[in-house]
């Protein structure tokens, strides 16, 4: 676990990108076109991938159920039971991530869910980056870690808004 | 409602029979990516915990690499693992010796 920069780029921005409205009973998101953009546009190229969900690059979406990774009998019947639910919710949040991209405000439900749409994606990227517990990223020059170092940021500020209300 | 067709009864498989009564625990594992205010929020969230013991419960895991995060019954072990890999947490479950 880490921080990925979210933290010294918080200090350097006074606006919260995300901040609880308690007039409106809402999150605001203080997001800027360009950051819209993107998440417009990375959204759907995730879900895409969701349709080969035993591809490498998206384990830790799916990780094994039971320590024991020689009872192959159990994680197999988890994986049946359980994967396509799973897969499912991952689409239904990346799609909520995607469509709520122009939102000026996102309800605590439509915030959780986008937080575990984000934090799917990070996922994916760090897995791709291959990212080390030190914070090192594979390829630190990359576009892929850009965005991965961005949506670190966008999530820790997120997680401080609801930390803050929940 | 009503049927007259035959009732199924399930052949007990192999979990029915052995074990049934040990308990499981679930096992929150390190892992390099999710960010350590996410995992104590998806504690908090998830199992009611409060704030001392979600953030006890996140420094376990980033400091000896893993920590026990629920307890139960196989099915109730199930279901904390799903809901854990939904938030993309690193879970596992074994049994409770």
């Amino acid at each position: 676990m880490g921080d990925h920069g979210a933290r010294q780029l918080s200090r350097l921005f006074r606006r919260r990108l995300v901040e609880w409205d308690r007039g409106a009973g809402l999150y605001r998101l203080n997001l800027s076109e360009d950051d819209r953009t993107v998440l417009r546009e990375l959204a759907p190229q995730f879900t895409g991938m969701l349709d080969d969900p035993g591809h490498p690059v998206l384990h830790r979406l799916f990780p094994p159920a039971y320590s024991d990774p020689s009872d192959l009998h159990r994680q197999e019947e988890f994986r049946r039971l359980m994967q396509e639910d799973l897969v499912a919710r991952h689409r239904e949040e990346l799609e909520l991530l995607a469509e709520t991209a122009s939102a000026k405000t996102l309800t605590e439900a439509q915030l959780l869910a986008w937080t575990r749409a984000v934090n799917s994606i990070r996922l994916v990227l760090g897995t791709f980056l291959d990212v080390s517990e030190d914070d090192e990223l594979g390829d630190p020059g990359s576009a892929e870690a850009a965005v991965y170092q961005w949506l670190s940021y966008i999530l820790g500020e997120a997680i401080e808004a609801l930390s803050g209300q929940t | 409602m009503t049927s007259t067709a035959p009732v199924e009864i399930a052949e007990p498989g192999l979990d029915e029979r052995v074990g049934t009564d040990r308990p499981w625990k679930v096992i929150v594992w390190n892992d390099p990516i999710n960010l350590m205010s996410y995992v104590a929020f998806v504690f908090r969230k998830l199992f009611g915990y409060s704030k001392e013991k979600a953030d006890k419960l996140m420094l376990d895991v980033h400091t000896k690499g893993k920590a026990v995060v629920s307890h139960g019954p196989r099915e109730k072990a199930e279901l904390d693992v799903f809901r854990l890999h939904e938030h993309g947490l690193w879970a596992t479950m074994e049994h409770d010796s």
